[in-house]
């Protein structure tokens, strides 16, 4: 006969309501694991997904996603031009913030090397990837725009022709893809009187120098586009990206690359391990820690329970014992129902989290193995949690009936 | 030992039974020297007022509350010599004793038939053969139709009768009960009375019963009063 079973359906309801807040409590320590995957699988989303074998970054520094990286565009034609690299292409990315319909929308704008690159990678759920230079962008879903929606950014109009489905940037913002110089464009616009400011500084520094005095035409060719005046850079990239031919040798690309002293040279697993040690290590850290104490609180709770369960079954216990019941009886009606809670909560956090971990604003990514280390967890707490109504119950004496 | 040797011996005899609570100062002797034997088939009375030491004895003679001295042998088993067990007290307990108290005690999240199977199942009988013992004990006590009722659904009679049946279920040579008609109005108080004769006579336990119950008596084998730890 099974003691503990028949307790639960005799005092159901008492039984039903702790199994639900332990539930609750298993499913917020499951989630916080679940946030942990995310912000892993969002800050590595795009550099798994965009492929390629090298990044060139700014040199000294540690590439795009941990600080900033400036490197100029022509990098893309000297990295061509190693032997063993089959393609080099730019890689620009950047936050941006705008309206849309009276709702903030805060976006990571991601460049395609186009036309080599138009975005038919992306996992895409609705349209199509790019067709023109120009003007045309794919977003993500979760940035709430439609399909053919018209967005005005800097000085263009950029209509919405594809939609990809968990596609974010490594802070969870929603990414939009457009071509390399269209996001250039967006990065580097500037309002009308900005740049008629910026030209007219550049006349007065001119007209300053002895150049400009003996050279009357140069002061118009300064207060002229930037882009007319051969000392001044172009706009610069983040990074370009390398892939090797077949058979390459990478060790050698690698070095070829690294002699150049304005670039580092990154392999995509080193570029990876960047990421994930800069940026996300601190937020892991904080979740896991916050992850003990949830394990630690739902441990004391539940010994609390089951320790007040052993309590109300004292004398019962003491029955028990009277007509000689060995220490495995009793060991098993408190330890099976500190199991069968921990279970059937660990049952409900799951089932609960199907439901609600999808309306989180950031992706919680629930993983097999996660799940059966929690499932560990759950079962040792079980136990941990029962000690102290185990030690009660051995305690009671016999005669304790009698009182 | 046969168990044709085993039926002759008494259920129960005691020797020299002392139990002192504290030390020193405080020092209580709540039983001294008590000496007594019970035979199988035979239903005995412990009278006495509070405080007289009924209880105590009857505990020490249940297992579960030693003497400081003095000895116990059970169904012709020395079982305790002074505080020392000389067997698996829990075991004996299981084995050959039964135990019914004022109060029912049953355990409320079983049903009636469930607390007398319990005890079976706990002295290893199969659920089966517990399950159709304990219909058998049920019936035999008139509570038959209660059997899936829980505790608190059965009145202080029927729930008297359900802890008679699980003190019965394991063919104990001695049954211990300590005022079991307590909370018994006089008429089912007599019944639950006659009923340990009937068991002690018909199935061969003995039965030793505290009681203040003076109306009841004649129901018994012989009585044994108790003053001041001392058995009269």
């Amino acid at each position: 006969m099974n003691l503990a079973i028949r307790d639960i359906r005799h005092n159901f309801g008492r039984f039903a309501l702790t199994t639900i807040g332990i539930g609750l409590l298993l499913m917020i320590v499951m989630g916080m694991g679940g946030i942990y995957r995310g912000l892993i699988r969002e800050a590595t989303l795009l550099v798994d997904r965009i492929g390629g074998d090298f990044w060139l970054v700014q040199g000294g520094t540690r590439g795009p996603f941990a600080e900033l990286s400036r490197v100029p565009a022509t990098l893309e034609d000297r990295a061509r031009a190693v032997p063993g690299v089959a393609s080099a292409r730019r890689f620009v990315s950047h936050t941006i913030q705008r309206e849309y319909r009276g709702r903030p929308l805060r976006m990571v704008v991601q460049g395609l090397a186009w036309p080599q690159d138009n975005g038919d990678w992306l996992p895409l759920i609705a349209g199509r990837p790019l067709s023109q230079a120009h003007c045309e962008m794919i977003a993500d879903r979760s940035l709430g725009l439609p399909l053919g929606a018209q967005l005005k950014l800097g000085k263009d109009v950029y209509a919405v022709v594809g939609l990809t489905k968990g596609m974010v940037g490594t802070g969870g913002d929603g990414s939009c893809f457009f071509t390399v110089s269209d996001a250039m464009a967006i990065q580097f616009d500037q309002p009308g009187e900005a740049v008629r400011l910026e030209r007219q500084a550049r006349r007065a520094r001119v007209e300053a120098r002895d150049l400009g005095m003996v050279q009357p035409l140069l002061l118009d060719r300064a207060a002229g586009p930037g882009a007319g005046i051969p000392a001044l850079a172009a706009p610069r990239v983040s990074a370009v990206l390398l892939t090797l031919s077949p058979g390459a040798n990478a060790a050698a690309v690698a070095a070829t690359c690294a002699a150049w002293p304005d670039v580092t040279v990154y392999s995509t697993q080193q570029q990876l391990k960047l990421l994930l040690a800069g940026m996300v290590d601190k937020a892991r850290r904080q979740l896991g820690l916050f992850r003990v104490l949830l394990i630690i609180i739902s441990t004391i709770i539940m010994a609390l329970i089951i320790y007040t369960l052993t309590l109300d079954k004292i004398h019962d216990i003491a029955m028990l014992k009277l007509i000689g019941a060995r220490n495995g009886v009793i060991i098993g009606l408190i330890l099976q129902q500190a199991l069968l809670m921990g279970a059937l909560g660990f049952a409900l956090a799951y089932w609960l989290g199907t439901f609600a971990f999808p309306r989180f604003p950031r992706q919680v990514v629930i993983e097999q193995r996660d799940l059966l280390v929690l499932a560990g967890i759950v079962v040792g707490i079980s136990v941990l949690s029962s000690l102290l109504g185990l030690w009660k119950a051995m305690r009671v004496e016999p005669n304790k009936v009698l009182s | 030992m046969t168990s044709e040797a085993l039926a002759d011996m008494p259920a129960v005899e005691t020797s020299g039974l002392t139990k002192v609570y504290g030390t020193g100062n405080t020092e209580v002797v709540a039983m001294k020297n008590v000496t007594l034997r019970v035979a199988r088939g035979e239903v005995v009375a412990l009278l006495g007022p509070s405080g007289a030491g009924k209880s105590t004895l009857l505990t020490a003679i249940g297992l579960v509350n030693p003497p400081t001295a003095g000895r116990v042998a059970i169904v012709g088993q020395p079982v305790l010599d002074g505080e020392r067990a000389l067997v698996d007290l829990r075991a004996f307990r299981r084995r050959h004793l039964g135990f019914v108290f004022q109060k029912a005690n049953l355990i409320p999240f079983l049903t009636a038939a469930e607390n007398v199977q319990i005890a079976m199942e706990i002295n290893d009988m199969s659920p089966r053969a517990a399950r159709h013992r304990t219909m058998e004990l049920l019936g035999y006590l008139g509570v038959a139709d209660r059997a899936s009722h829980y505790p608190d659904a059965l009145s202080g009679g029927q729930q008297q009768r359900v802890a008679v049946a699980r003190a019965l279920a394991n063919h104990p040579g001695l049954i211990l009960a300590d005022e079991p008609t307590a909370a018994l109005d006089s008429m089912r108080g007599r019944q639950v009375m006659e009923l340990f004769r009937k068991v002690a006579h018909e199935r061969g336990a003995a039965a030793l019963v505290v009681t203040h119950d003076h109306r009841a008596l004649d129901v018994f084998d012989r009585t044994y009063e108790m003053e001041d730890g001392q058995l009269r």
